[in-house]
């Protein structure tokens, strides 16, 4: 049974475009801090990689580019580095509710340090609640994070209007870009973003390097002392196999970003018209500004975890914000957020498209969703 | 993502006495959809002996796997040897759980004795 991989967001395949051009900095030794030659071809390598990641999000330089081990690490330098580096300007942070754990968790962590922490509440769509966002910004906060689009709902939130509010009441606006990088253009000086997260693997690199956007002057402390590289906020030997191949998978992505997203868009329509034909299905996030790869849903009187596994018995991997499917056993705090009810929530399907899918498998998919739906709801006591 | 046995993906796959009894002799009801579990267990018991039972349940792999188990391990049994089942042998019969899906074993064992209960309040 050939598989169909409906589940992007977690995890990518690398593309083999990528790994053959970056195969010569796994096999070869070379530390770019060393003069000898092959020390300089990898630093050459990791500057090379630097400016075609500027490239993909329009930055006014290669050298606002800061290669980490992980979107997380980035989300971590950008957010604490910044709030201690610039603490005598406040001690508020602010992020929105649907946040990644990773932004969540670095501000909840400065809390206990003194600072104090908001979250800012969206609509029913997922979008950023822009009154909320001016009444609950002063003049102490000094980093406000807030996503460029929502992995778990696809929502893309109104980046500019956010940069506005955040510049004319706050100070620093960090944007974690995870999920958008790749799939929809992103343009830092246009949206004037201070700071900005990418992630390798979500681009069709392989794990192991994420990359913070410091935008020129903004200032940010070292929140992981050794060696100084990467301008001494990133500490530790760099992973030149993976920077590289980031550097490759960010040129790849911005040469084919707009004919790939046009043909997934269709396929995510089309799954998106069937899917919600189904009795009690809802699509969760914003109808028109999503993602073109992502399409997210939830079902009445079924659970997640149970759609995920019966969905994989037809060779069909997708996500799910279930709770029960996480490892601390809580609803997921985007569909709450959103509105749902606990028991609601539980019921929820992610489907993110990426290069294997095409519009011939639509029907199996789709054939699949409904005799999973139908199954499980012959299991539930609250299926009449 | 929890990793299943073999024996947690056959019940999964292939639930057995999914359904309702008309008329059961004993009904319990557990959980509730707020926390992600809910699970309904009909029995229909003869002469003291289980002879049929039926169950219906809302929630994850386990959850519902658990809920098969329960129903396979308390069938020809004697009502207080039904009641003797615990979370721990549900769990065991399924050759184990990953450990943050305990508490759904709980709940399948726990439908079961409610189910119980219900039939011998009834019988008084």
């Amino acid at each position: 049974m050939e598989g169909i991989y409906l589940d992007h967001a977690s995890s990518m395949p690398v593309d083999p475009r990528v790994i053959d051009f970056a195969k010569p900095f796994l096999v070869e030794a070379g530390n770019p801090s060393s003069l000898y030659e092959f020390g300089q071809t990898a630093k050459q390598a990791i500057e090379e990689a630097r400016s075609k990641v500027a490239d993909l999000i329009n930055a006014e330089s290669e050298k606002t580019i800061v290669f980490t081990g992980s979107a997380t690490e980035a989300n971590n330098i950008g957010i604490r580095g910044t709030a201690l580096r610039n603490i005598k300007e406040g001690k508020e942070v602010l992020a929105s509710a649907i946040e990644h754990i990773s932004v969540i968790n670095p501000m909840k962590d400065l809390v206990k340090n003194g600072w104090s922490f908001n979250q800012v509440p969206v609509d029913k769509f997922g979008v950023v609640d822009l009154d909320s966002l001016k009444k609950m910004i002063t003049k102490n906060t000094v980093v406000t994070s807030v996503m460029y689009a929502n992995n778990e709902i696809g929502t893309i939130e109104p980046i500019k209007k956010i940069s506005e509010i955040v510049h004319k009441n706050g100070k620093y606006l960090h944007v974690d870009a995870t999920a958008a990088a790749g799939r929809i253009p992103i343009d830092v000086q246009n949206d004037e973003i201070d700071l900005l997260t990418l992630s390798s693997n979500d681009l069709y690199g392989p794990p192991g390097a994420g990359t913070l956007y410091i935008k020129p002057g903004v200032k940010v402390k070292s929140v992981m002392p050794g060696g100084g590289q990467e301008r001494g906020l990133r500490s530790g030997t760099e992973n030149i196999f993976a920077i590289a191949s980031m550097g490759e998978a960010a040129r790849i992505a911005k040469q084919e970003m707009k004919n790939e997203s046009e043909r997934l868009k269709k396929i995510r329509d089309s799954l998106i018209s069937e899917i919600n034909k189904i009795d009690e299905a809802y699509l969760t996030g914003h109808p028109t500004q999503r993602l073109p790869h992502h399409a997210s849903f939830r079902f009445n009187y079924i659970e997640g975890e149970s759609i995920l596994l019966n969905m994989d018995m037809y060779g069909i991997q997708i996500a799910t914000g279930s709770a029960c499917s996480s490892k601390t056993l809580e609803a997921s705090h985007v569909l709450l957020a959103i509105g749902l009810k606990h028991e609601e929530a539980h019921g929820s399907m992610v489907i993110t498209l990426g290069r294997s899918n095409n519009l011939e498998q639509v029907q199996k998919i789709v054939k699949s969703v409904e005799e999973t739906v139908q199954r499980l709801r012959q299991l539930s006591p609250l299926s009449k | 993502m929890p990793v299943y046995s073999k024996k947690v993906m056959d019940h999964f796959t292939n639930p057995r006495n999914v359904g309702v009894i008309e008329n059961p002799d004993g009904f319990g009801k557990v959980g509730n959809p707020v926390c992600g579990d809910l699970m309904e267990m009909y029995i229909k018991v003869e002469n003291g002996i289980i002879t049929d039972i039926k169950f219906k349940t809302f929630g994850c792999g386990s959850a519902i796997a658990t809920s098969s188990m329960v129903t396979e391990l308390a069938i020809g049994k004697t009502a207080d040897e039904a009641l003797e089942i615990t979370r721990k042998d549900v769990a065991d019969e399924l050759d184990g759980l990953p450990p943050q899906k305990m508490h759904c074993s709980n709940l399948a064992a726990d439908a079961l004795h409610a189910a119980i209960e219900d039939y011998k309040k009834k019988k008084q």
